[in-house]
């Protein structure tokens, strides 16, 4: 958050004054009441100035009782006419992305990762993640305007909330949430959203990126709900109580494209700090946007030397999942299914109290504070993508990172790999699309057929399902690049400067106290112990004849 | 038996911090290089860095001292007597023979001395200095037009002169006992005054 919540709180209050007043609810009270409210609002001010020049309760667009967020939507382009244009030219809407180095398309529209595998057929449910209303099926029209959804992202309330199974929609009416709980969520109440819209905040992204996979801690490794309010230790940019980073402020937008995305990352930047003015063409969201090439001063000059070769967070952030929340660590989707005596769904829980197995979903492992891997890389990404060929015969890679020691644009990364084991079709050899969500009878998660929801979900991206599917192990690598730590918690030089550390396993890089020819040091200690030995024979020698010639 | 002033006060200064130095630069180097660990890595580290600008310091000063002075003559090299003196060390010292080379202000070294340290000065010195001043400089290399400089080589380059420096370490610290007695040749590197036949 970039306003502090009292702060927050005192124009919430005294906004709510004015549209009371505004609305005529007070006019029973007294003539003086609006008066009263606009000098409550003018001392407010005076106390504490917003930095923001609208304040949105006053707005008379936003005065209507919405029975939609689209509705919503309407009234924020009477003023902000442009936005719906720009939102439709991201990925945070089309969900689609060409990598220019590799032409392939990426996404999570295109996308078949080893989590809950791929949006196709389960759009209802994963568009709860969609900056978008009523994306349910195939036939969703991604040019209307009014579809865009403007409050999940500036809304600074709390109470928005967009629910899996209502296509990107947030309930409108009492719904029973979470399903089968006995909890009753009350109507979204989309005016109050709507007068109290403000900038992005950890929690407005958050509400996506620490829970994508299905859950908190599922997905990132380096994101999850830990960092609503982090302290310190748990990232130093983010610290709630100290330099209290948004993520806007790395993620730098421009007519809402938010850069820094994981599909086309950016390995290294050797072209120092971003100053005002620089061209837009480069990533804001590195290390080096902000700390340049030779962030560490004199007395600790010699780590700016690493630079050549290893990225700032490999050191920075030693491990992720840092923070309370345990990260998931892999999904086996092959043991999905299994039902118990009555035929329902089994759900078990290990000693921490985090789900092991689902029937709908399989066996799950978890960690925290873990260490990353290690890898060159470049900044390219290599998808395994519907179509192409997976056999079963060796590990998948549902993305491989690039790049290598003689790259010059290749850096010693750290990386989280998810594990996993998913469905492929065996006759068309290819990863599966399988067909989770929904009411209807081919929905894995309603009768636990594989068979029948792969025909359904395979038909969604266009294929038919050969009837023969099976399990493939899969790896997804993630770049770890949020929860950096302070410095004081970064790796010590120790941690690699040994023969067996972190980085025992990268190759084409000489790391001192790590390597060493072995011929020259036997040849070295061979001649020195030689020479000891001769001179102390010598001296031997000496001894023993001045010795007999004193005898 | 008589005693002259061999070695002056700075040379003598020079002498005993630079052993100092490249003691300790050994010790700190070959925990660098993962042979064992003492101070751990970042401190030997550290302290290597510092005495090696320490030492370059030093060696500044003697350089100067030594072109200053004329003194650099002493490690001119020659043949002469240069058979008889190993010919003394591998038979004759052990049956008291005298030593073939007198030592004099002038010939501080006998003609072994003068080509071991003429070896020192010329290539393990260098070999040292050009190898750990890329090594510092690595950040550099870029800028330089080394970019094509690979670590591993200089590592190599450094680790051979730590070698070629402990195995002369090795002989030096022996011979410095060979004098008339066992004292006699560092008691005058201490002092300046050697005893003389």
């Amino acid at each position: 958050m970039i306003i502090p919540t009292t702060i927050t709180g005192a124009l919430i209050a005294s906004g709510l004054a004015v549209g009371l007043a505004i609305s005529g609810v007070a006019h029973a009270t007294a003539d003086s009441a609006p008066a009263a409210a606009l000098k409550q609002t003018t001392q407010g001010a005076a106390q504490k100035l917003d930095s923001s020049t609208a304040d949105h309760t006053k707005f008379e667009a936003l005065q209507a009782d919405f029975k939609s967020g689209s509705e919503v939507t309407k009234a924020c382009l009477t003023c902000h006419t442009e936005a719906a244009k720009q939102i439709h030219k991201t990925k945070h809407w089309t969900w689609e992305y060409k990598n220019p180095d590799t032409g392939q398309v990426l996404g999570k529209k295109h996308v078949i990762n080893n989590f809950c595998t791929a949006v196709a057929s389960n759009e209802d449910h994963c568009s709860a993640c969609h900056i978008g209303y009523g994306w349910a099926d195939n036939k969703f029209d991604f040019s209307v305007q009014e579809n865009v959804d403007c409050l999940v992202c500036h809304d600074t309330t709390g109470v928005y909330k967009k629910l899996p199974g209502l296509a990107g929609h947030p309930n409108y009416e009492t719904m029973e949430w979470p399903p089968k709980s006995g909890r009753l969520r009350p109507p979204t109440d989309l005016k109050k959203v709507a007068q109290n819209v403000g900038k992005t905040s950890r929690k407005t992204c958050g509400a996506c990126h620490f829970r994508g996979g299905g859950g908190d801690a599922v997905k990132h490794g380096d994101l999850d709900s830990s960092l609503e309010s982090p302290g310190r230790y748990l990232d130093v940019h983010m610290d709630a109580e100290g330099l209290d980073f948004a993520c806007a402020k790395c993620h730098v937008t421009d007519a809402h494209e938010v850069p820094g995305s994981r599909y086309g990352p950016t390995a290294t930047d050797t072209n120092g700090v971003q100053m005002r003015g620089s061209k837009k063409t480069r990533n804001p969201a590195t290390c080096q946007a902000c700390h340049g090439n030779a962030p560490h001063d004199q007395a600790a000059a010699r780590l700016n030397d690493h630079t050549r070769k290893i990225a700032c967070q490999t050191c920075h952030i030693p491990a992720y999942a840092r923070g309370p929340r345990h990260a998931k660590m892999s999904w086996d989707w092959s043991t999905a299914g299994q039902l118990d005596e009555h035929g329902k769904r089994i759900k078990t829980r290990n000693s921490i109290g985090k789900v092991e197995y689902d029937s709908n979903k399989g066996h799950f492992t978890y960690d925290r504070y873990v260490t990353p891997e290690y890898k060159w890389f470049n900044g390219k990404v290599k998808y395994t993508l519907f179509g192409d060929k997976v056999d079963g015969s060796s590990i998948v890679k549902i993305n491989e990172f690039l790049g290598g020691p003689d790259d010059p644009d290749s850096r010693i990364w750290p990386l989280r790999v998810f594990r996993g084991k998913q469905m492929y079709d065996k006759g068309l050899k290819t990863l599966a699309v399988l067909h989770t969500t929904g009411n209807d009878e081919s929905a894995f998660w309603k009768n636990y057929d594989w068979d029948k929801a792969l025909v359904t979900g395979m038909k969604a991206v266009g294929a038919k399902y050969s009837g023969s599917m099976g399990f493939v192990e899969t790896e997804m690598s993630w770049p770890i690049t949020h929860m950096v730590a302070p410095k004081e918690d970064a790796l010590k030089c120790e941690q690699c400067h040994t023969k067996v550390g972190r980085l025992a396993g990268i190759e084409g890089v000489y790391i001192p106290a790590r390597d060493r020819i072995v011929a020259l040091d036997t040849v070295g200690f061979s001649l020195a112990l030689l020479a000891l030995i001769s001179v102390l024979i010598h001296g031997a020698i000496r001894i023993f004849v001045s010795r007999k010639k004193k005898g | 038996m008589q005693r002259i002033y061999i070695f002056k006060r700075f040379e003598r200064f020079w002498h005993w911090s630079q052993a100092a130095l490249i003691m300790f630069m050994m010790l700190t180097g070959f925990e660098i290089h993962g042979t064992y660990t003492w101070l751990g890595f970042q401190r030997a580290v550290d302290y290597h860095t510092t005495a090696a600008w320490v030492l370059i310091t030093l060696w500044i000063f003697a350089i100067f001292w030594h072109f200053t002075t004329g003194e650099w003559k002493q490690y001119v090299p020659t043949m002469e007597k240069a058979e008889a003196v190993l010919r003394y060390y591998l038979t004759g010292i052990f049956t008291d023979a005298p030593h073939p080379f007198r030592q004099s202000t002038l010939t501080k070294h006998n003609p072994l001395q003068r080509l071991a340290y003429l070896f020192v000065k010329l290539v393990i010195n260098p070999l040292i200095w050009l190898t750990g001043l890329l090594y510092l400089f690595y950040s550099s290399w870029d800028n330089w037009g080394l970019g094509w400089l690979n670590l591993e080589w200089i590592a190599i380059g450094h680790v051979i002169g730590a070698f070629l420096m402990l195995i002369f370490f090795i002989a030096h610290v022996y011979l410095a006992t060979v004098g008339h007695t066992p004292a006699s040749h560092i008691k005058a590197m201490v002092t300046g005054w050697e005893d003389v036949d």
